[in-house]
C-alpha cells in the first residue's frame, strides 16, 4: 500500500542520522514529565481533583497524551503543511494522480514522537493495572477506542490548521490553542472545569467523547451507567468528516504562491 | 547588508564605550517590534493558557481548600504575571538566529567584529526578548485586569512592592538571558539542540513555570531554592503577589544579583574556552 511505503521510506530516512535521532528521541521522552508534573504533584497536595483520584486522572492523562503524541507522529505532514505551501512543493503533489490527503499525510512522519509516548503509556498501563474493575473485554476495548478516537480528533485539528495555510500562507500559531491547549485541558477529566469550557470541548471540538463521557462509564461514576457512553469515542472519528470537507474546500480555493 | 549599514549609522550616532552595545540593542528592538501578528497570536495563547490554568487550579482549590499554601487571589496574580511576562521569563526560547550560527559556521562573521561575542549575543538576545515582551505584556495585563473576580488580576501592594517587583523582574530578565547563553554554549560541544532542550525542560520546571513553586512538594521546593532557575521567574511573581515581602524580598534580590554575577562570569569563561577550541570549516 502506498501509505505503508511512505511510512517505511520516512522511517528509513530518519534513521540515517542515528545519533541525532536517538538524541531527539531521548528529549522527547523527558517532555511528558512536564505534563505529568501538575496532575501528579497537585493531586498529592490536594488529595483529589473534583472527586477524581490519582489513578482515575492518570487513566485520562495516559489516553490523551498517548493520543496526542501518536497524532503528532502520524499527522506531522498536516502540522508542517505551511512549509509545503511556502516552498511551493504542494503544487507538485497536486499534479500526481493520487489522493491529495494521502500524499500530504505521507510527506512526513515524526518518528521521534515515539519517545513522547513512553510515559503516557506507562501511566495508562499503571492506571488500568491498579483498577481491577477495568479488566473487562468491553472496557478494555473502550480504552483502545478512546485512544484512536483521540488521535482522530487531534489529526482533525491539524487538518484544519493546514487548511488555514491556503489563505494565510504562513502557519498560524493560534491553532496551538486547540492542539497543545486541547492536550493540556483534556488531560484532566473535562467536567472539573466550568460549564462553558466543557461544552466547547465536547460539542465544538469533541474531546469530551474521549474524556469524561466514556471515563464516567469506565469508572462507574453516577449518571454514566449506560453502556452507550462506551460508544461515545466513535464521535471522535466523525469529527474528521467536516475537517476533511473543509480541507477539500480549501484545496479547491488554492491559487499557489507563485514561487 | 542594509542591517550592517544601519548598525554603523546608529553606532556612529552613539559614540562612547557603551555606544556599540546600545546600538545593537536598539536595532534589534526595532527589528523585533515589526512582528505584530505573531505577538497578537502570542497574546491570545497566553490568555487562553492563563484562563484554563485558573479554572484547573480552581477545581483543585475547591477539592480541598485547606491544603492550599497560597490564597487563590495570590495564585491568580502569580499566573497572570507569569503569562504577561512570559517572553521575558521562559528559558526554552533559544534564538535560532544565533544558535544556528554555531552549526552553520556563520559565527565566523560575528568573530570578525571588534566586539566580545558573549556581550554581543547577550544584548541581541535580551533585546529581542524585551521587544517580544513589550508587545505582549500590556494587552495581557489589560485583559487580565478586566476579567471578573475571582479570575481578574488585582494588585494590593504599595509603591514599595511595585518597586521591588520591577527590580526583581529586571534582574530576572538578565538572569534568564545568562542561563540561556550558558545552555546555548553547550551547542559548541554537542551540536544538537537536544541538550539545550533537556536543560530548558528541567529549568522550566524548577522555575515555577509549570506548577507554581509553592504548590510543589516540600522536597522539590528545597531543590528549587538552591538552583538559580527560580530567581528568574518565581521570585518576581511572588514579590508581586505579596507572597514574599520585606526582608525576604530584599535578600531574594541579593541572591538574584549573586547568581547573575556568577552566571555571567561563568558564561564569559565558557565562551572564551569554546571559541579558542572551535574549528571552523571553510566553505
Amino acid at each position: 500500500m502506498l501509505l505503508y511505503r511512505y511510512f517505511l521510506i520516512n522511517l528509513k530516512s530518519q534513521l540515517q542520522y542515528r545519533a541525532a535521532f536517538l538524541a531527539v528521541l531521548a528529549v522527547q521522552m523527558i517532555v511528558p514529565f512536564t505534563y505529568i508534573a501538575s496532575p501528579y504533584f497537585l493531586i498529592e497536595r490536594f488529595s483529589n481533583l473534583g472527586g477524581w483520584n490519582l489513578a482515575e486522572v492518570m487513566l485520562c492523562f495516559g489516553i490523551i497524551n498517548g493520543a496526542f503524541a501518536l497524532s503528532e507522529l502520524l499527522a506531522r505532514g498536516f502540522d508542517m503543511f505551511s512549509r509545503q505551501v511556502v516552498s511551493g512543493s504542494f503544487d507538485r503533489l497536486l499534479v500526481r494522480p493520487r489522493a491529495i490527503e494521502l500524499q500530504v499525510l505521507g510527506s512526513t512522519f515524526e518518528f521521534s514522537r515515539i519517545g513522547k509516548m513512553v510515559l503516557p503509556f506507562i501511566m495508562l498501563g499503571w492506571a488500568v493495572w491498579i483498577q481491577p474493575q477495568l479488566w473487562q473485554p468491553l472496557k478494555l476495548c473502550t480504552i483502545a477506542l478512546m485512544l484512536f478516537s483521540g488521535v482522530a480528533i487531534f489529526s482533525g485539528i491539524y487538518v484544519l490548521q493546514a487548511t488555514l495555510c491556503f489563505w494565510t500562507i504562513q502557519g498560524l500559531e493560534v491553532a496551538n490553542i486547540f492542539t497543545n491547549g486541547g492536550q493540556m485541558t483534556a488531560q484532566y477529566p473535562l467536567n472539573i472545569y466550568k460549564k462553558w469550557l466543557r461544552l466547547f470541548f465536547t460539542f465544538i471540538i469533541p474531546f469530551g467523547c474521549v474524556n469524561y463521557l466514556p471515563l464516567g462509564y469506565l469508572l462507574a461514576k453516577p449518571r454514566f451507567e449506560s453502556p452507550l457512553y462506551a460508544l461515545t469515542p466513535l464521535a471522535g472519528f466523525l469529527f474528521l468528516v467536516p475537517c476533511v470537507m473543509i480541507w477539500r474546500f480549501g484545496v479547491g480555493k488554492y491559487l499557489s504562491t507563485g514561487s | 547588508m542594509s542591517l550592517d549599514m544601519n548598525l554603523n549609522t546608529i553606532a556612529n550616532r552613539n559614540p562612547g564605550k557603551l555606544g556599540a552595545w546600545r546600538a545593537v540593542f536598539r536595532l534589534r528592538l526595532i527589528c523585533c517590534i515589526q512582528y505584530r501578528i505573531p505577538a497578537l497570536a502570542g497574546v491570545v495563547t497566553q490568555l487562553f493558557w492563563g484562563i484554563v490554568s485558573l479554572l484547573l487550579y480552581q477545581a483543585f482549590y475547591e477539592s480541598c481548600p485547606t491544603a492550599a499554601p497560597m490564597t487563590f487571589s495570590e495564585l491568580v496574580n502569580y499566573i497572570w504575571v507569569q503569562q504577561a511576562f512570559f517572553a521575558l521569563i521562559n528559558i526554552w526560547c533559544m534564538e535560532p538566529e544565533l544558535s544556528g550560527q554555531i552549526i552553520s559556521g556563520d559565527i565566523a562573521y560575528e568573530l570578525c567584529r571588534p566586539q566580545n561575542i558573549f556581550a554581543l549575543w547577550f544584548s541581541k538576545m535580551l533585546a529581542s526578548r524585551l521587544a517580544a515582551t513589550l508587545l505582549r505584556a500590556l494587552p495581557v495585563i489589560g485583559v487580565a485586569l478586566l476579567l471578573p473576580a475571582p479570575y481578574g488580576m488585582t494588585f494590593h501592594g504599595d509603591g514599595w512592592t511595585m518597586l521591588l517587583f520591577i527590580v526583581a523582574l529586571s534582574l530576572a530578565a538578565l538572569l534568564n538571558t545568562a542561563i540561556i547563553m550558558l545552555a546555548m554554549a553547550l551547542m559548541f560541544f554537542a551540536p544538537t539542540p537536544a541538550v539545550f532542550s533537556a536543560v530548558a525542560i528541567v529549568g522550566d520546571f524548577l522555575s515555577g513555570l509549570i506548577v507554581p513553586l509553592p504548590l510543589l512538594p516540600d522536597a522539590l521546593q528545597r531543590i528549587a531554592y538552591i538552583l538559580p532557575f527560580r530567581y528568574g521567574a518565581d521570585l518576581p511573581f511572588r514579590i508581586f503577589t505579596g507572597n514574599i515581602a520585606g526582608c525576604d524580598a530584599i535578600s531574594g534580590i541579593g541572591l538574584q544579583l549573586l547568581w547573575l554575577v556568577l552566571l555571567v562570569s561563568a558564561g564569559k569563561k565558557v565562551y572564551q574556552i569554546a571559541l579558542r577550541k572551535m574549528v571552523l570549516q571553510g566553505g
